[in-house]
This record gives C-alpha cells, sequence and structure tokens, in this order.
C-alpha cells in the first residue's frame, strides 16, 4: 500500500485512481461476455456438424477418456488455486499470492500439455482438421479453448513478474482479479466442452 | 491499510469458505455426469439432458462461489451483461440447430 | 533471377486494365506527394506526435471521418462503375470478373468501411462531450481500435493493386468464396481485412458501453441522458453481441481455405448453408447497429432545431433498447429461400414484421417534437426532414421483404437492392450527414456553408430518389441483382438508364460537399460562442473547438437537456453563479503502441493472405511483444496543472 501513498498528488486522486481501475474490471468482465459469444459461436457450429463424419472416424472411436478426465480435474483444480491467490491478494500476502499463480500456471501448462498429447494422439489416428465436418469443428472449438488457456499463461507469467517487483497496488490488483476472472471463465467454457464434445461424444 | 478496508466491499472478496464449497460441488457435478455416461445408466437423451443438468449447474456454482456474481457495487451492470449475453448465446445455438435441423444431407 | 521477380511480380501485382493502371499511378503519386510534403515542410514529427499516437477521442474522431470520407469516395467511384456498365444493355465497359469484383467491394467499403468508421467518428466526435466526461473509459483502447480498423481497411484496399480484389459477393458466401470457385489471395484479403478491423469494432463497442454507463457527469442519470448517447448504447451492446460472430464465421470460411477443414464446404460432411446462418445472425444486427445511431442523430437534431423537448423521451429509449435485443431475433430471413421448416419462417417473418414498431413508434416522436415547433432549416435539420420520408418507404418495402411467401418473389431481386439501399442510404448516411453538420463546428470551431451545401442536399436526394425507385420496378419485371449485363429484349433498358443518371446525380452531390469542406476551411462562418445552434445537450456549453481535456471543469447536471435549463435559467435570471473551482486534470498519456501493434496486425493479415506464414509468425509475435510491453508500462497518465488549464481557458476566451 505504501507506494500508494507517496504520489504527489496525494489522497484525492488515488480515489480516482481505484475507481479508474474498477472501470477495467467492468470492461474486462464485458470482454468475458463477448467471449461467451465467441464459443457460443463455435458450439453452436458444433451442435450442426457433429453428426458429420463424411465416412470417417468418430469421436467415439477416437476420444480416450481417462486422459481427458485428467485434464478436467487438473483445470478445474487450477480456477480453484486462482481464486486461492485472489484471497491471499486480499489478505496482502504477496509471497502466497504469487505461489498460488505459479500452481495455477503449471496446472495450467499441464492441461495444455495434455491437450497437444491428445491432438498429437488423433493425428496419428487419422484425425484432422481435413478429415471431416466433425473433426473440423471438433478441431476448433478445443483447439480455440486451448489457445485461451495458453493466452493466459502468458498473461500470469507477465503478471507474476509485475508483482514481484511492484507488489500489491490497485494496478495489479485490478490485473489479478481480471486474470482469475479469465481464468475462472475458461473453465466453464471446458465444463462445457467436456460435457457436449466428449461425454456426448463417447455416448 | 485501513483507508483501504473502507472500500474492501467494492473487491470480489470471498472467502476460503466459499471457495472450498466451490471447489467440492465443481468436483461432484463433474463426477456425477461421468459416472452416468461411463456406466449408460439411462437412455441416451435422459443422460444428454442430466448431463446438460449439471454443466449448467456446475456454470452458476461457479458463478456464485468463485466469481462472487453478488457482489459488487449496484448498479450491476456486470450481471445484466451477463444475462443478456447468455440469451443471445442460447439463441445462437438453439436456432442454429433448429434452423438447421432441416438441412440434413 | 530476374525471370523468378518478373513471374513474381506478374502474379502479385494486378494488371491487364487499364483502370488499374490508372489507379496504380495515381496512388503512387498521392504517396510520393504525401511524403514529399511531410519532409518539406518537416511534419514528421507533428504526424507521429500529435496524431499517430494521439489517444484523444476527438482526434480519434477525426482520423475515422476523413478515412470514412475517403472510403466513401471509392465506394461511391465503385457504384458508378456499375451503373455505367448497367446504363445500357449489352455495354462492355465492364468484364464480368471486374464487375463481380466491383460490387463486392462495393458493398463490402460500404458497410464495413466507410458506414462504421463514419459512425465511431461521430461516437468519438460527441459522446464524451456529451455526457460531460475528459475521455472514453480507455483512451488507449480506442486508439488501438482505431489503428485496427485503419489497417484492416488498408489491407482490404490493399487488393484492388495487390494479388486481386475479392469477387465473391459483400457477405462471400461458399461454395462461391471457396478454394474452389475463388482462387488466389483475393477472399483473403476480404477475410483479413475484416478480422482485424473487426476486433477494434468490438474494443469500441465495449469501451463506449462502459463509457456511457460509468463516465457521465455527476448528476446525469441514465433517464436524463441525451438520446445521441443512448443509442451510441443501443448500438455499442449490439456489436459486443454480433462482432464475435463474426470473428468466429470468417474464422471458420478461413480454416476452410487455408487448413482444408470443411464447415462450409460442399464434400467432407460440411454445410455452406451454415455459414448463411452464422454470418446474418451478426449481419441483421450489424445494419441495426449502423443504423441507430443515425436515430440518435435525428433526436437531437430535431429537438434542437424545433425548439422543443424531444417529444416521448421514454419511448424513444424504450425504443432503442428493444431494436437492439429484437435484432438478434430475425437473421433467417435473409435466407428464407434457403428452405427450412414453416415454423422456423412463420417465427422470423413475425419477429422481422415486429421491428417496425418501435421504429415506427420513433417516427411519430419526430413527427410529434416537430408539431408547433420553431423549426429552422439548417443543413442538419434538411437532412433530417429528407430521412423521414425516405425510411418509411424503406421500412415498408422490409415489411414487403418479410412476407415470407412473397419473399420468394422479390428475393435477390432489384427490389431488394432498393430497398436496402433506401434504408441504408435513407437512414444511415443521412443520418450521419445530419450528425458531422451539426457537430462539426464542434470540431473544428467553423460551420460548413450553407448555400454549397444546399446545392450537394438537393442533388443528392433528388438522386437518390431517381436512382432506386425504377429499381423497384426493375425488381419486378426480373431483374436479379449482380448481373453483369443484359439484352435488350428485356425490356429493362430505360429504366436502367434512369438509375445511372440518378446515381451519378449522387456523385455530383457528393462533390458538392467536398467543394463545400475545403470552401469553408477557408471562408465558413466561424463559431465564437462555442453554441452555434442554440442547442441543448452539454457538448454545447463548452468552447469550440474543444479543448484537449473537453471541460475546465466538470458540470454537474440537473435535468434532461441541462445546457438548455442553464441557458434559460440565466434569461430568467434566476441562474446561480457557483464558483468554479480549477484542479489538476487527470489526463492519459499518448502512445505509439497501438499504432505498432496495428501494423504487426497488418502483417499477420498480409502473411495470412498469401500463405506466407512466417510473415505471419513476426506478426504474432510483433502483437505479442506489444501487448507485454503495454502490460508492464504504469506511467501512462500525468495531470495537466491548474496554470495549464487556465492559461488555455483564457485563450478561448473563458475566465476562471
Amino acid at each position: 500500500m505504501a507506494t500508494q501513498h507517496d504520489h504527489a498528488h496525494g489522497h484525492d486522486h488515488e480515489h480516482g485512481h481505484e475507481e479508474h481501475e474498477q472501470l477495467k474490471v467492468l470492461g474486462f468482465w464485458i470482454f468475458v461476455v463477448t467471449d461467451c459469444i465467441l464459443f457460443g459461436s463455435l458450439f453452436a457450429t458444433f451442435a450442426v456438424l457433429m453428426h458429420n463424419f463424411a465416412g470417417g472416424p468418430t469421436g467415439k472411436e477416437l476420444f480416450e477418456l481417462p486422459g481427458i478426465i485428467a485434464s478436467t480435474f487438473i483445470l478445474l483444480t487450477s480456477s480453484f488455486t486462482s481464486g486461492l491467490a485472489v484471497l491471499a491478494m486480499n489478505k496482502g500476502k504477496v509471497k502466497e499470492m504469487i505461489s498460488w499463480l505459479a500452481v495455477t500456471a503449471v496446472l495450467g501448462l499441464a492441461f495444455v500439455v495434455l491437450e497437444i498429447n491428445e491432438f498429437t494422439h488423433l493425428m496419428h489416428e487419422g484425425a484432422t482438421m481435413a478429415t471431416s465436418a466433425f473433426w473440423s469443428a471438433f478441431f476448433t472449438l478445443v483447439g480455440t479453448h486451448g489457445l485461451h488457456v495458453s493466452v493466459g499463461l502468458f498473461w500470469m507469467v507477465a503478471l507474476m513478474i509485475q508483482l514481484k517487483r511492484r507488489g500489491i497496488t490497485p494496478v495489479t490488483r485490478r490485473k489479478v482479479t481480471n486474470l482469475s476472472l479469465y481464468w475462472h471463465f475458461l473453465d466453464v467454457v471446458w465444463i462445457f466442452l467436456f460435457t457436449v464434445v466428449y461425454l456426448m461424444g463417447v455416448m | 491499510m485501513s483507508q483501504h478496508e473502507n472500500h474492501g466491499d467494492h473487491h470480489n472478496h470471498g472467502s476460503l469458505k466459499s471457495y472450498v464449497i466451490g471447489f467440492i460441488l465443481s468436483i461432484v457435478l463433474t463426477i456425477i455426469p461421468l459416472v452416468m455416461v461411463m456406466n449408460n445408466m439411462l437412455d441416451k437423451t435422459t443422460t444428454v439432458i442430466w448431463i446438460l443438468v449439471m454443466a449448467v449447474l456446475q456454470f452458476i456454482v461457479q458463478l456464485f462461489f468463485f466469481m462472487h456474481v453478488r457482489e459488487g457495487e449496484k448498479p450491476r451492470y456486470n450481471v445484466q451483461t451477463l444475462v443478456l449475453g447468455l440469451v443471445i448465446v442460447f439463441t445462437i445455438i438453439a436456432g442454429s440447430i433448429w434452423i438447421m435441423m432441416f438441412n440434413k444431407y | 533471377m530476374w525471370e523468378n521477380i518478373k513471374e513474381f511480380a506478374s502474379t502479385f501485382f494486378v494488371t491487364g486494365d487499364p483502370l488499374i493502371y490508372g489507379a496504380d499511378v495515381s496512388i503512387a503519386l498521392t504517396m510520393v506527394a504525401i511524403v514529399f510534403v511531410l519532409t518539406k515542410y518537416k511534419k514528421w514529427g507533428w504526424l507521429w506526435r500529435e496524431w499517430l499516437t494521439t489517444v484523444d477521442h476527438k482526434r480519434i474522431g477525426i482520423m475515422y471521418l476523413i478515412a470514412s470520407l475517403l472510403m466513401l469516395f471509392r465506394g461511391g467511384v465503385d457504384a458508378l462503375l456499375m451503373r455505367v456498365q448497367l446504363a445500357f444493355p449489352n455495354v462492355e465497359f465492364l468484364h464480368s470478373d471486374h464487375y463481380n469484383a466491383i460490387f463486392t467491394t462495393h458493398g463490402t467499403i460500404m458497410i464495413l468501411f466507410m458506414a462504421m468508421p463514419m459512425m465511431f467518428g461521430l461516437f468519438n466526435m460527441v459522446v464524451p462531450l456529451q455526457l460531460g466526461a475528459r475521455d472514453v473509459a480507455y483512451p488507449f483502447l480506442n486508439a488501438v481500435s482505431f489503428w485496427l480498423f485503419m489497417l484492416g481497411a488498408m489491407l482490404f484496399n490493399l487488393s484492388f493493386v495487390i494479388g486481386g480484389s475479392p469477387d465473391a459477393g459483400w457477405l462471400s458466401y461458399p461454395p462461391l468464396s471457396q478454394n474452389d470457385f475463388s482462387p488466389g489471395p483475393g477472399q483473403n484479403f476480404w477475410i483479413w481485412g475484416i478480422q482485424i478491423s473487426g476486433i477494434g469494432s468490438l474494443a469500441t463497442g465495449i469501451n463506449f458501453i462502459v463509457t456511457i454507463l460509468k463516465m457521465r457527469a455527476p448528476g446525469m442519470k441514465l433517464s436524463n441522458m441525451p438520446l445521441f448517447s443512448w443509442s451510441v448504447l443501443s448500438s455499442s451492446i449490439m456489436i459486443i453481441f454480433a462482432f464475435p460472430i463474426l470473428t468466429v464465421t470468417i474464422a471458420l470460411l478461413f480454416l476452410d481455405r487455408f487448413a482444408g477443414a470443411h464447415f462450409f464446404t460442399m464434400g467432407g460432411g460440411g454445410n455452406p448453408m451454415m455459414y448463411l446462418n452464422l454470418i446474418w445472425m451478426w449481419g441483421h444486427p450489424e445494419v441495426y447497429i449502423v443504423v441507430v445511431p443515425a436515430f440518435g442523430i435525428f433526436s437531437e437534431v430535431v429537438a434542437t432545431f424545433s425548439k422543443k423537448t424531444i417529444f416521448g423521451y421514454k419511448s424513444m429509449v424504450w425504443a432503442l433498447m428493444s431494436i437492439a435485443v429484437a435484432s438478434f431475433f430475425t437473421w433467417a430471413h435473409h435466407f428464407f429461400t434457403m428452405g427450412t421448416s414453416a415454423s422456423v419462417i412463420i417465427f422470423f417473418a413475425i419477429s422481422t414484421m415486429v421491428i417496425a414498431i418501435p421504429t415506427g413508434v420513433k417516427i411519430f416522436n419526430w413527427l410529434f417534437t416537430m408539431f408547433r415547433g420553431r423549426i429552422s432549416f439548417k443543413q442538419p435539420m434538411l437532412w433530417t426532414i429528407a430521412f423521414i420520408p425516405c425510411f418509411v418507404v424503406g421500412g415498408a418495402t422490409g415489411v414487403m421483404l418479410a412476407v415470407a411467401p412473397a419473399d420468394y418473389q422479390y428475393h435477390n431481386s432489384y427490389f431488394l437492392i432498393a430497398h436496402f439501399h433506401q434504408v441504408l442510404i435513407g437512414g444511415v448516411v443521412f443520418g450521419y450527414l445530419a450528425g458531422i453538420y451539426y457537430w462539426w463546428p464542434k470540431l473544428f470551431g467553423f460551420k460548413l456553408d450553407e448555400k454549397l451545401g444546399r446545392w450537394g442536399f438537393w442533388f443528392w436526394n433528388i438522386g437518390f430518389y431517381v436512382c432506386f425507385m425504377p429499381q423497384y420496378a426493375l425488381g419486378f419485371m426480373g431483374m436479379t441483382r449482380r448481373y453483369y449485363t443484359y439484352g435488350w429484349d428485356r425490356g429493362w433498358a430505360d429504366l436502367n438508364l434512369i438509375s445511372t443518371v440518378g446515381a451519378f446525380l449522387m456523385g455530383i452531390g457528393f462533390i458538392f460537399q467536398v467543394w463545400q469542406i475545403a470552401y469553408s476551411i477557408k471562408h465558413g462562418e466561424r463559431d465564437t460562442t462555442g453554441d452555434p445552434w442554440n442547442a441543448r445537450t452539454l457538448e454545447w456549453s463548452i468552447p469550440s473547438p474543444a479543448p484537449f481535456y473537453n471541460f475546465a471543469v466538470v458540470p454537474t447536471v440537473k435535468g434532461a437537456d441541462d445546457w438548455w435549463l442553464t441557458k434559460q435559467a440565466k434569461e430568467n435570471g434566476t441562474y446561480k453563479e457557483e464558483p468554479a473551482h480549477l484542479e489538476p486534470i487527470h489526463m492519459p498519456k499518448n502512445s505509439g503502441i497501438p499504432f505498432i501493434m496495428s501494423l504487426f496486425f497488418f502483417l499477420i493479415g498480409f502473411g495470412f493472405t498469401f500463405h506466407w506464414v512466417w510473415m505471419a509468425v513476426i506478426g504474432f509475435i510483433g502483437v505479442a511483444l506489444c501487448m507485454w510491453a503495454r502490460s508492464f508500462q504504469y506511467d501512462t497518465d500525468y495531470y495537466v496543472p491548474v496554470e495549464e488549464v487556465r492559461s488555455t481557458e483564457a485563450s478561448l476566451g473563458r475566465v476562471y
């Protein structure tokens, strides 16, 4: 908090600053809603094309649930740990917060690695983007989610460095709030992916 | 620091308790559909409905226990945006399925 | 080596058509001239500091406006070329391929690179001033939006001289837009030009929603916010929900073309009709996105020039917001003829007709505002009055098209062409022109010349009816859109010739307007009061042109049409002067990152257009580095000291 107060203009402006940061949380929330629409459009495409295998392999034949279940719990746990990071932030404990973020990042990385693994496996089995409408929709939907997670990791690293350098300020606080919101959102998207793509796919 | 406590309500606080409850509920709501699908407990349509309900429930759990939609200053523009967004997501998905249903090869 | 270069150049550059060589030469000459002037007058630094890195919403608005007028010129030339080709039967002015390219670029440019930036220009120029704010909620993001739009538009326009223009229609339906039928980079230019500028549009939508919800001056409740700001809110809500759908749709089309995916292909289980379904989920809200701000402009203009409070404020707000929501439930009426179940068609026919209700409410409100008002027929008001009959006819033909069984007859005929030009020109263009004439003095400090403006107005209006009324008839006579030529035996010759004459009349109207701007820069009536129209809302309470921080003291709002209330109180002598207390003003710092990052986005687009993945990778890395750099930037704003505010205000004739 110290850095917050030694600003030349003192308290009044700092309050404005705080409000300004709140403004950015609202904007980010709206962005997340637009991202919902983006995933909604991809889900709609998947739903319309999900039975069009064009004689190629089906999801039921190729999906390997154990890996997917592992990914699901990894991402769920990382969503929880990112929440713990926010809790630590509210208590003002920078170190604890960075460690929880690090745990979240490692879990996120594991998720991405598992996904890459799955994709290479599928391609080995002869299911690529160009195989059929089903696989095009599958790779695009799941891949877009994976890309979001990867971007989140990149962002998380940037934030951990900033936290180390600057501690908890209104600005870093806002950034971590947004990041954790984004991370929870990705977990929610994954739940629907897991249900619609994988569970309904193997039925 | 005391200064800060005053507008503490504005932040998405949550407590350890809410996170833990949310986490446990999420795990339960993930395992139930998994078991239903793996053991072929019900017929196909019923299973699809149930697992979708579980997914929606888990979404709501995360919304309340992880994202703390109840907190934050009023008016809650974020919640309003979310609700309208979800209506439109629903329209996109259900509308596409409805319109394209008659276009199968 | 030389042979290789020659071969590359012959495919890389568009060749073979004298029109294009002419354009090449003029583009090259313009570029040389710009570089020469900037170097000679040592203006590079000025360009960089004052414009390329600016985050000031007024300057960004001006840049949007300039870009949109240039695009209006290009889209207009496209239109005239088409009308020349269709003026008589069997004309051999354009080849069929060239004609296809021209109607494609005409449509895309007019909607996405003319109407959208003109709209964003008005958002930027007006909204913060109208709300009593110092800037938008996220000034940096605002600059990012602008440069993404600009470089997206440049990428799209580059297709004219490099690689070849897209030619699969403005919405590029597959299978025509797939590799089989549209090989080559043209279609990719379309995809990436729109994709890049679309990201910018989405960000602008978020920016203005937060600005309107959170940045209003103290005392300005939503329930007494000016109607233009309400219309911007409505439009922005549609933007944030519609643009992600566009992003997905054209990304999928690109995957079909680039990665051999099967979303919209004929084989492999793909379904081209899904593309129509998706693109119109964006496309239908999109036309409301551009027309709703025009409604806001009319509301401001009608109230100001009738000297009355707007009639039915609440119903206006209700209409704006219900249009925003309803716009997402009508998309399938664009493809009734695709073939789907009767219940789908009934639902979408009815939902389409429902839209006419709030729109009708608005028309009546404007008429009642004028009723018994003291109307002065200045330019903004002229365009508003011209809009009403034009839009009513356009709306009525829209309801005709919504009648699904009849639509099977009108679909894709010139009846449809006439309908949507009537709502887009009569609604959007007339509205934006009214807005530009209205707010021009606030931005530039002088009015646009009335006399020349009236010439432009009448040429536009008469030209419009001469051009498009015959097209309704042509539609009934069986003329389908996108015909590049027709025979004498069809009996379409007379009406087509009349239509072409009308198009040229509109072109003359545009020339008058360019002349008007050039003339007014020197001779236009200067605005010394800051309130040249005796208007009603906050933007008119500050000097023209507005200082960079907008309001020296943030006003406290007491009711709807606050500036009018203040003026009334001053006249009645009931106005209580509150001692103005100047404070340091918190302002955002300029930044070069938006411009540089958008250049990298351009590289991504250009690389993918030609399948040069390495270039796209460089672009992605560049974008990531720019974001990283911005994330680590903490020194992003500063305070304008009181002394500077005081001296700036004094130079504008206001004493604090």
